[in-house]
């Protein structure tokens, strides 16, 4: 038996419970008895259900610009002020919050996933070591800048035609921040897992005949978890920040299509001028990365088996 | 960095050029000047970077002839007169020039200047291995001779009747035949030393030159005014951006000048109201413009492509293209990017004076119903949605042009006011690198012209419009024959203008070109394949402590730095 | 360990040639021209001859060729010329030159180590020697008050861009305050004491832009491994043993700990050499990274290349060193 299974048998032991308890149900239940995790669960799903349906009760259309309403500051008509074009700044954080943390957490995910699958298989896999560490190295080294115009180059003609110019665009843009910031996270995981497989638990379990993916999945992965979840944190801001150099650099999204990244870009020049327009995408941004911090947080100490359960 | 600047901030603005030279001792008793150009200089020899920022940095060191002063006049530098018909110096057949140089100008090293160097600076940039980036202005030169030491023959092998072209201005400075002579041709990138510390006879010597950071100066102890410069050192630093480089002479005082401010006007007011320094704008040739493809970007069209062979389905047509133009807003075009380095114009060649025309002011008249009755005319119908269609073909434009914050919010502004007319627009902003870099493998360059409209600034050098209004001739259509090479973007063909592209180049009286090139102007706006937007001046920023300052589009901001003191 | 380090060495060559070929190819595929940024007033027949002056006329593997022979011929030779006064073979040769400056790359690198070393250098030392103790305690009194607000400033610090808070640096202390320029000298030598402490006046603020952002992200990684560490069994029996607590935590779980902590400064270091690109632009402390960005802008492809492949081999470099951090740290990995 694995350290989390004596662990999860012991709880189930321990607490005499009548209807069988399940790993997820064990974990919610854990998650939830932590403050931090859902206050910041509330946050980001108060931010989520905002930029999903803000834009449905504040209906200012964030591309409209009322060129004698520019530069204002914060008032009842435009509760953010306005920009140097007069577009409304609340109805542009909205938009831009869809598309941010779109682009922030699917891109995330893509660089969670490649670099946890490069990680653990370098890490594990001695054979696999070498030749997907290279890679990685190669990866680090590649110059983003004439990396990007190629792909751009390449790809939006037809990805424009496939999806159509948003879609298209979006796609691109994901791929591109995805594959482009895996390797922090694989170089990560691929240390932890080197230390971890010569763990006594890991040796034992492989001493007792368990194939290698059972072992990768049930003993490696839950221990490598922490590290994770501090990258994919930190991937989500990386992200959206990384979305806006492309935005600004014409390699993204159109310019007339806000997101949080470009908004704070746009506006920082503006900032002694109309504080507004750099405040709240800034605090917008801040947010979030606080509140999936704290999620992953609270989603650490969940999956922890030497947490849950005292 | 010395903070000179805001010891001084309550200093009263002097009116700039009327205290030049007054108020100073003699040479070197000003002190330091510190100069930002928010783009450095990456050498300072101006024939192997065609760049602004190395032709404005070698202006202090090295020198032409003549320049053009601040209102586009000729000026003589290194020689006592500009030959012209009338005194002589230029035959009567329009191919010889001959300039007398001054006595006694010499080098900063000692030297005399001699003919010699002229002809030097000619065999230079000419050599076809240097990949000379001025070489357009020795165009049709068939000999430069040093007739004796200090006069100096330029033959051409046509009339020319504007033969300033070579040795005027900032774009062909003389250079010191002895310090380059080992470096013609192929061997010129490896004179490294000569290329970033060129001997010159201008107010300034190099001491020290970091590529794309900083350069140091002292005063030339040989400049031809034995009181000039007024000031002993100048650093030219380099890097950042326009708006932190506005703040480091408008607000923290840091510097003296800042170079090149495309700042959005509120932002830079605001800085200036600080009180520590002065915007100041003139204007050159320079039109923000937009191109309207008369070829079919569709890329079902393959190879074939936005070429002649296939028209545009409806912009050729002229109250098309009016009706965009009249759904312009100019004026808050310039509100919102340019404020005073701005003025809305409808001529794609605005100045000098003599040049402009008249005849195409109806677009300064915001007038979206006139707009909205031309297309209604043209048979384009508003649908549900608000955009107009015709024979099934959605009034749709693709929008493009190079990545900076203005241009973006001129497009996004243009946007809406086209939407108002029932113009849907999709905007595309691209790296200036790619969109101006005409590689033939991009299909994002300003030769190619994958979209419907473009946008970008273009001007010419001096003041005289015969190559610039050249770029609209058939012959300069890009196309795949062309290696998309040529200049006519929105591949304007007329028989007719091709003709007077060829007569302007054998016309001498000034008033006959003039008349030709605002027919030439007129015609190219008739046909509607230019919506010229805005006259766009150069703004740059003094500190209230720097007097002399004469802002100057037709040549270097900096051709009077040898005027410039420092205010008591 | 020392079998493996050699053997990681030898393969390091066909690596960083393969990462070198990758390079180029990618440089030579984008579709930038160092024509593109001159102004539009040169004609195409001009730009033309000034391309074919640089060399593009020439096939890309002939342009490969010829980079590998000055990079990896030349200018070693030419170094070594310079230290040691020789003269091997008749001294001419063509040294990997920069299309923009015309001058040797090498030349502009080594002009633009002193500010990059001092700014970028000094922020990640400060950055580990702020993270490391931050990281610790904060794991160690999990939620406490200094933990929360640790997690706040670093988040905060994270998740702003360096773009935004340079600004806001430059806005407060250079404009109101008037304390610290906000435009990088470059030429300032270091010659007496009033020199010295304006060296650091005009360092603080784009060492410390950077340093809080490198802090908030090493802390980060330092608290969740601490945090792993201290569940451990091994602590308890530790602990059981009747260790004190200050050998528990600070022999045993830091050292643990450490294996994430010394991935993210391995992967960090190169960077000090890569430059900073926006902070750099900034505060116009003009080192490598600006000159990769202009270079990168300006389509300069010899500049960029060399730069990027020393990159390359700064990154293989400080990763095979992690690797052998790793072994010390926790002898149990082993590598045969």
């Amino acid at each position: 038996m694995s350290d989390q299974d004596r662990i999860f048998a012991q709880t189930v032991v321990d607490e005499v419970e009548e209807r069988p308890r399940t790993l997820l149900r064990d974990v919610w239940s854990q998650f939830t008895a932590h403050r931090g995790a859902m206050a910041g669960l509330a946050v980001f799903l108060v931010i989520v259900l905002g930029v999903s349906f803000g834009p449905f009760i504040h209906t200012i259309d964030p591309t409209y610009s009322d060129f004698r309403a520019r530069n204002q500051g914060m008032s009842l008509a435009h509760p953010m002020g306005t920009d140097n074009l007069g577009r409304d700044m609340f109805a542009q954080v909205l938009q831009g919050g869809r598309v941010s943390l779109l682009v922030g957490v699917t891109a995330m995910a893509i660089a969670m996933f490649f670099g946890t699958l490069v990680g653990v298989l370098a890490g594990y896999f001695r054979r696999l070591d070498g030749i997907l560490m290279r890679v990685t190295d190669l990866f680090l080294a590649l110059p983003i800048l004439p990396l990007l115009l190629v792909i751009i180059m390449l790809f939006r003609d037809t990805l424009r035609k496939a999806f159509g110019p948003e879609a298209g665009i979006f796609l691109l843009i994901v791929f591109i921040i995805g594959i482009t910031s895996w390797m922090q996270t694989a170089r990560i995981v691929r240390g932890d897992v080197l230390a971890l497989k010569e763990r006594e638990f890991v040796l034992a379990a492989r001493s007792i005949g368990t194939p290698a993916h059972r072992i990768i999945l049930r003993h490696v992965l839950p221990n490598v978890l922490s590290p994770i979840m501090v990258s994919a944190t930190l991937g989500i801001a990386t992200a959206i920040i990384t979305e806006s150099a492309l935005s600004f650099l014409g390699l993204g999204f159109p310019s007339d299509f806000p997101t949080w990244g470009r908004l704070l870009f746009d506006g920082a020049n503006f900032m002694t001028l109309t504080p507004s327009r750099v405040i709240w995408p800034g605090l917008m941004l801040s947010l979030t990365v606080l509140s999936v911090n704290y999620v992953g947080d609270g989603l650490r100490d969940a999956l922890d088996p030497h947490i849950r359960g005292r | 960095m010395k903070k000179i600047g805001f010891l001084m901030a309550a200093t009263a603005l002097v009116a700039a050029g009327s205290a030049h030279a007054e108020s100073h001792e003699g040479r070197a008793t000003d002190g330091h000047l510190n100069i930002i150009y928010w783009q450095a200089p990456s050498l300072l020899n101006p024939y192997l970077s065609g760049g602004t920022k190395e032709l404005e940095a070698s202006s202090l060191v090295i020198e032409p002839l003549a320049r053009y002063d601040e209102t586009g006049t000729m000026v003589p530098f290194l020689v006592d007169e500009i030959p012209t018909v009338d005194n002589g110096g230029v035959s009567e057949d329009l191919t010889t020039i001959t300039w007398t140089l001054s006595e006694g100008i010499k080098w900063s090293d000692g030297t005399p200047l001699t003919a010699a160097d002229a002809v030097f600076t000619w065999q230079y940039c000419t050599d076809p291995e240097s990949g000379c980036a001025q070489l357009s202005n020795y165009n049709d030169v068939e000999s430069v001779e040093a007739v004796d030491d200090r006069t100096i023959k330029i033959t051409f092998s046509v009339p020319k009747p504007f033969p300033y072209g070579p040795f005027v201005g900032a774009q062909s400075p003389i250079i010191q035949a002895a310090q380059f002579a080992d470096c013609l041709g192929a061997a010129a990138p490896t004179c490294t030393d000569a290329n970033f510390a060129p001997i010159g006879t201008g107010p300034f010597v190099v001491t020290d030159f970091k590529a794309n950071d900083v350069a140091s100066f002292v005063a030339n102890e040989n400049y031809r005014d034995p009181m000039k410069p007024a000031f002993a050192t100048l650093n030219l630093k380099g890097g950042g951006d326009a708006a932190s480089a506005a703040r480091s002479v408008l607000e923290t005082g840091e510097f003296d000048y800042a170079w090149n401010l495309q700042v959005e006007p509120e932002i830079l007011n605001q800085m200036a109201a600080a009180g520590q320094g002065t915007v100041v704008s003139a204007f050159g040739t320079s039109v923000e413009r937009m191109h309207v493809n008369q070829t079919d970007p569709d890329p079902e069209l393959g190879d074939e492509r936005a070429t002649v062979a296939h028209p545009h389905p409806f912009l050729t047509d002229p109250n098309v293209s009016r009706a965009l133009s009249l759904a312009i807003d100019r004026e808050i075009l310039v509100e919102a990017g340019y404020g005073s380095s701005g003025q809305p114009t409808c001529n794609v060649l605005p100045a000098p004076a003599i040049y402009a025309s008249t005849n195409n002011d109806w677009c300064l008249n915001y007038d979206p119903d006139e707009a909205n009755r031309l297309l209604d005319e043209a048979g384009w119908v508003m649908g549900d949605d608000g955009v107009r269609t015709k024979d099934g073909e959605r009034l749709s434009i693709l929008y493009q042009t190079s990545t900076n914050s203005v241009r973006q919010g001129t497009q996004a502004l243009v946007k809406q006011m086209w939407e108002e007319i029932g113009v849907e627009t999709e905007l595309r902003n691209i790296d200036g690198s790619v969109f101006f870099g005409g590689d033939p493998s991009s299909p994002d360059t300003f030769q190619k012209f994958f979209a419907d409209i473009e946008m970008y600034t273009n001007n010419f050098d001096g003041t005289d419009p015969e190559r610039y209004m050249g770029n609209w001739a058939c012959a300069e259509i890009p196309s795949p024959e062309t290696q998309w090479q040529g200049s006519n973007m929105q591949r304007f063909c007329s028989e007719e203008y091709d003709a007077l592209v060829v007569e302007f180049g054998q016309t001498a009286a000034l008033e006959d070109r003039a008349a030709l090139a605002i027919k030439m102007n007129d015609m190219l706006m008739n046909s509607g394949s230019i919506i010229p937007l805005v006259h766009r001046g150069g703004v740059s920023a003094h500190s209230n402590t720097l007097e002399g300052v004469l802002m100057n589009e037709w040549d270097s901001e900096l051709w009077n730095i040898a005027d410039w003191t420092r205010a008591e | 360990m020392f079998a493996f380090t050699i053997r990681r060495l030898l393969f390091a060559i066909p690596t960083l040639l393969a990462i070198s070929f990758i390079i180029f190819a990618i440089l030579d595929l984008a579709p930038s021209d160092p024509t593109g940024n001159l102004p539009l007033t040169i004609s195409p027949e001009v730009r033309a001859q000034i391309r074919s002056s640089l060399g593009l006329d020439e096939p890309f593997p002939i342009r490969y060729l010829l980079w590998l022979k000055q990079f990896f011929i030349n200018e070693p030779l030419n170094l070594i010329e310079g230290w040691t006064g020789w003269t091997l073979g008749d001294g001419e040769r063509m040294r990997v030159t920069s299309w923009a400056t015309r001058s040797p790359v090498v030349d502009l690198i080594i002009e633009r180590m002193p500010q990059t070393l001092w700014v970028v250098g000094m922020s990640q030392v400060i950055a580990i020697v702020i993270a490391v103790p931050i990281g610790v305690i904060s794991a160690y009194k999990q939620y406490s008050w200094f933990d929360q607000i640790g997690t706040f400033v670093s988040m905060v610090g994270f998740s702003i861009p360096t773009f935004f808070t340079g600004l806001v640096f430059i806005v407060l202390f250079s404009v109101h305050l008037q304390w610290f320029p906000s435009i990088y000298d470059t030429n300032h030598v270091i010659d007496s004491w009033d020199s010295f402490v304006f060296q650091i006046k005009q360092m603080i603020m784009p060492t410390m832009v950077l340093a809080l952002a490198t802090a908030a992200q090493l802390s980060r990684y330092m608290r969740a491994s601490m945090l792993d560490n201290l569940q451990q069994d091994y602590v308890r029996t530790a602990r059981a043993k009747g260790l004190t607590e200050r050998v528990v935590v600070m022999i045993h779980v830091l050292r643990n700990s450490m294996i994430p902590v010394v991935t993210v400064i391995a992967l960090n270091i190169p960077t000090i050499f890569g430059g900073a690109i926006i902070t750099e632009q900034i505060f116009r402390v003009n080192g490598i990274g600006q000159l990769l960005i202009i270079g990168i802008q300006g389509a300069d492809i010899p500049l960029v290349q060399t730069l990027t492949f020393i990159f390359a081999v700064l990154i293989v470099l400080f990763n095979l060193i992690a690797d052998v951090l790793y072994g010390i740290l926790d002898p149990r990995i082993r590598y045969e």
